[in-house]
């Protein structure tokens, strides 16, 4: 785990409002696996005063590439960085998705910003597993497909792909998925993965969730970040030490 | 450059700087440790403990605000038996001063923890959290109420011969009261402050951001209330302080000096910069050497009104 400054190579606007922040940070790049965060602080003054947590969307050899959208003052802060400012990460952070396993296809299901963590783990599986990818958002204007393959889409309007969502999509094609051994992956708003782990439960499949919640310090002491365990309903696990992946059936969402 | 004299002392306690860690804001210790060397601190402050572990708080328990932050964590914790067996084996192998935090419902749960924690040698003193704005029993409801603070200090002090700090609530008109309740009680420092109860809302929801709907506000926004908190106690009571309240840097350490702390713990900070404690040390060492200060612990109450 480091702290560093890490310089800001680029920031470039995938679409309206999303964006790709490139940082160099080699200490962090060799560290790094899919479905891990950093923690930024995007401001040296007081304000905003805490980090913002953000999942890693992909790597090069010296480089981290960092997707967002702009939600407020912080990620407009963000958005805003010129080549060689600087910005304050901690990192790697969290448990990343699992790679290892008998499943032959990964299957990416991704909600709106949830495709953030999935181009950095498209290309580190792709050379070894098939890859199904389902994306789901209220319209077009969510679809963000950067970085991914074998693209089906689902939008609540119908304004790109099927009408529906993600689950509408991930039900027409059941049974292509039960005709492969598959584990899914997925991240996106809870709403979406509480209806994923119903549907995973129903038909039996494999399948980790990178969650969220509101956290300060990212690496465990604040404590600020519970989710529900059902294994030990005694206690909560922490999204930030424990998570950010699960296995669906270890949380209550 | 001249060798500067960090040290402090609090009541009966020695430190050798005046940087302490706050309680809640470094967990049992383990994870901070990977960015602060806790050899070269003052002291750590644990994570509030209770007899028996406490689940916390449903989320969402943090939410940023100006210059701020508000938490209901709910005094989540593993219970002094865990503690002991889990968390001190990692705590001992620092030569740090440990100072437990605990928190309670009742006077006698104040006294059974403190009676099983005295047993433990490497616990250097403890910290009492009468103050903790987050939970349904206990807390707030001890921290405002005198004869309250007045009675937990007797009685811990009656099972323990470590020195025992009581952390106080701003949420009250005039700290220096309570502060004078723990001097006549036996208590050998006091901390302040607490957090302040705040609260934050959805404007399209209407709706807490927060679960708990109260939280504890700390963070830079609340230094002004802290440093005058400190300095009311100082002109008032003749009794140690340890300053906390949105110190964000050396600068905020002196401010909190001068208006009367003996020394001071880091909070909200740590989990912005958990690197700070070291940080500061240094920059404390040459603001010292700049202004021929060789005892950093003359600067504590030279306020000058």
């Amino acid at each position: 785990m480091f702290i560093l400054n890490a310089p800001v190579e680029k920031s470039i606007e995938l679409e309206n409002k999303i964006y790709l922040l490139q940082v160099r940070c080699p200490e962090i790049t060799s560290d790094v696996r899919p479905g891990q965060f950093l923690n930024v602080r995007v401001s040296e003054s007081m304000y905003p005063l805490l980090r913002r947590p953000f999942s890693v969307c992909d790597v090069d050899d010296e480089h981290l590439y960092l997707m967002f959208n702009i939600l407020g003052e912080g990620t407009k802060i963000l958005a805003r960085k010129h080549k060689d400012e600087t910005i304050d990460i901690i990192g790697p952070l969290g448990n990343g998705f699992n790679l290892e396993g008998e499943f032959d296809t990964a299957v990416i299901v991704a909600g709106g910003l949830g495709a953030a963590p999935f181009p950095f783990f498209t290309r580190m599986i792709k050379d070894h597993k098939k890859i199904l990818t389902f994306i789901g958002g209220r319209s077009h204007k969510d679809i963000i497909t950067y970085g991914m393959q074998n693209i089906s889409i689902a939008t609540e309007d119908g304004s790109l792909g099927l009408k529906g969502n993600v689950i509408h999509l991930l039900q027409q094609n059941l049974e292509q998925l039960k005709s492969n051994r598959i584990k899914i992956f997925s991240c996106g708003p809870t709403g979406m993965l509480r209806a994923l782990k119903d549907f995973t439960i129903k038909n039996n499949f494999d399948c980790e969730v990178s969650t969220e919640c509101a956290m300060a310090c990212g690496f465990g002491i604040c404590q600020g970040c519970p989710i529900e365990s059902t294994e030990h309903p005694d206690k909560y696990h922490l999204v930030c030490k424990d998570g950010p992946v699960f296995n669906v059936k270890d949380v209550l969402l | 450059m001249s060798k500067v004299d960090l040290s402090v002392q609090v009541g009966p306690l020695k430190f050798r700087n005046p940087i302490m860690l706050a309680s809640g804001t470094v967990g049992y210790g383990n994870e901070i440790a990977e960015f602060t060397d806790l050899n070269k601190i003052g002291g750590i402050v644990t994570k509030s403990l209770s007899l028996k572990p406490r689940k916390g708080n449903p989320p969402q328990r943090i939410v940023e605000t100006p210059s701020g932050m508000l938490n209901a964590i709910g005094l989540a914790n593993v219970g002094v038996e865990q503690f002991l067996k889990e968390k001190i084996p990692f705590l001992k192998k620092y030569d740090v001063p440990l100072i437990c935090n605990i928190a309670a419902s009742t006077v006698e749960e104040y006294v059974e923890c403190t009676r099983i924690l005295t047993q433990e040698d490497s616990i250097t003193a403890f910290e009492i959290n009468v103050s903790c704005p987050n939970v349904k029993e206990g807390g707030l409801q001890f921290g405002n109420d005198v004869a309250a603070v007045a009675k937990i200090t007797e009685k811990v002090k009656s099972v323990s011969t470590k020195p025992i700090i009581i952390k106080l609530s701003p949420n009250v008109s005039y700290i220096s009261g309570f502060a004078k309740a723990v001097k006549e009680s036996g208590g050998d420092a006091v901390s302040a402050i607490n957090t302040l109860v705040g609260t934050s809302f959805n404007i399209f929801t209407k709706k807490p951001k927060i679960h708990n709907v109260n939280g504890g506000l700390s963070g830079p926004a609340i230094k002004p209330v802290a440093l005058a908190k400190v300095l009311e106690i100082r002109k008032e009571v003749d009794i140690p302080i340890i300053g906390i309240g949105g110190i964000m840097d050396w600068k905020d350490v002196i401010e909190f000096m001068i208006v009367g702390a003996s020394a001071i713990q880091l909070g909200t900070l740590n989990f912005i910069n958990p690197s700070a404690a070291g940080q500061i040390l240094t920059e404390l060492e040459n603001y010292c050497n700049n202004f021929g200060i060789t005892k950093l612990s003359d600067v504590t109450g030279s306020y000058i009104i």
